[in-house]
């Protein structure tokens, strides 16, 4: 599995407390919110907080939340795409 | 027309739950024991142990899982939602140290990140909340903060609610946590007197709460 999707299920599960979801029950691409694994907004902002804290990367608008935090794959996809050069 | 009644009607306890020293008591008998437990592991022990499916219960702090289980372990088979209108049933609840185990917890994670989920948790009466989520309550409720178990004053606040037709029920008491120090007593009061009930007396109220 890819590392990056996996790690960031493991940090989802264990930044959101969902204690009773393991990493491996989470779709790569099943949505995150509402009809997928509930999150609600309070959630959304700690999503904020992990792509900040693991991956040193804010969200440049807002308004992308949605779309980057719509699935794990999604996610991974917008922090390969921001991730900070180390070269 | 509001027309003010008399304070001293009775009301009575139709049931009670105490959560203290890693016990639970529903009306003063022994429900769960897991003594010696830090008070994070003995909350989640518990609601294992009552077996509810509240996923959200994980993401609380301490005190709204305090509060969360004593309200659901008072409920249970006491009162039956056909006999009530979510407007019918609120809470008062206080404690001593308001929501200061939760407002640490969120000051240490300032100096990085800091936690929203954590945050929304900085203010007592949230407990009050989420009990009122939880079973549809939309009753008027409070929260106060005092040093002590405000017996006259609670016993006074409620009848007040519940003689002038304000509530019909009404989920009262202490639900105080900071650190592993955490002790819960909650009484279910209404009008009817019941089989099992006993007066919502100060003598009565203090009885359970020290016992």
């Amino acid at each position: 599995m890819d590392t990056l999707i996996a790690d960031l299920k493991k940090q989802i599960v264990e930044q959101l407390n969902l204690q009773d979801i393991k990493p491996e029950d989470i779709g790569d691409e099943q949505p995150l919110f509402v009809e997928g694994l509930g999150l609600d907004s309070i959630d959304a902002l700690e999503l904020i907080v992990l792509l900040q804290q693991h991956y040193k990367i804010k969200l440049a608008n807002a308004e992308d939340g949605p779309k980057v935090f719509y699935s794990v794959k999604t996610m991974a996809d917008y922090i390969r795409a921001h991730q900070p050069k180390n070269d | 027309m509001y027309k003010p009644v008399a304070l001293s009607e009775t009301n009575y306890i139709l049931s009670s739950c105490k959560i203290v020293e890693g016990t639970i008591l529903k009306n003063e008998s022994l429900y769960f024991e897991a003594r010696g437990l830090p008070v994070a592991d003995f909350l989640i022990e518990a609601y294992n142990r009552w077996g509810a499916q509240y996923p959200k219960f994980y993401k609380m702090d301490q005190l709204s899982k305090l509060g969360w289980l004593a309200a659901d372990i008072l409920l249970k088979d006491t009162l039956n939602p056909r006999d009530y209108k979510p407007e019918d049933l609120g809470l008062v609840l206080s404690n001593a140290n308001s929501s200061l185990d939760t407002d640490l917890k969120y000051f240490q994670t300032t100096k990085d990140f800091a936690s929203p989920s954590l945050f929304v948790y900085t203010l007592p009466n949230i407990v009050a909340g989420e009990i009122c989520i939880r079973h549809h309550f939309k009753g008027e409720n409070a929260f106060f903060v005092s040093a002590e178990f405000d017996v006259d004053f609670i016993q006074q606040y409620v009848n007040n609610l519940i003689n002038n037709n304000i509530l019909q029920f009404c989920i009262c008491g202490w639900v105080d946590l900071l650190g592993e120090d955490y002790k819960a007593v909650f009484f279910l009061v209404g009008k009817e007197k019941q089989p099992e009930s006993i007066p919502f007396t100060i003598n009565e109220i203090n009885k359970i709460y020290q016992s």
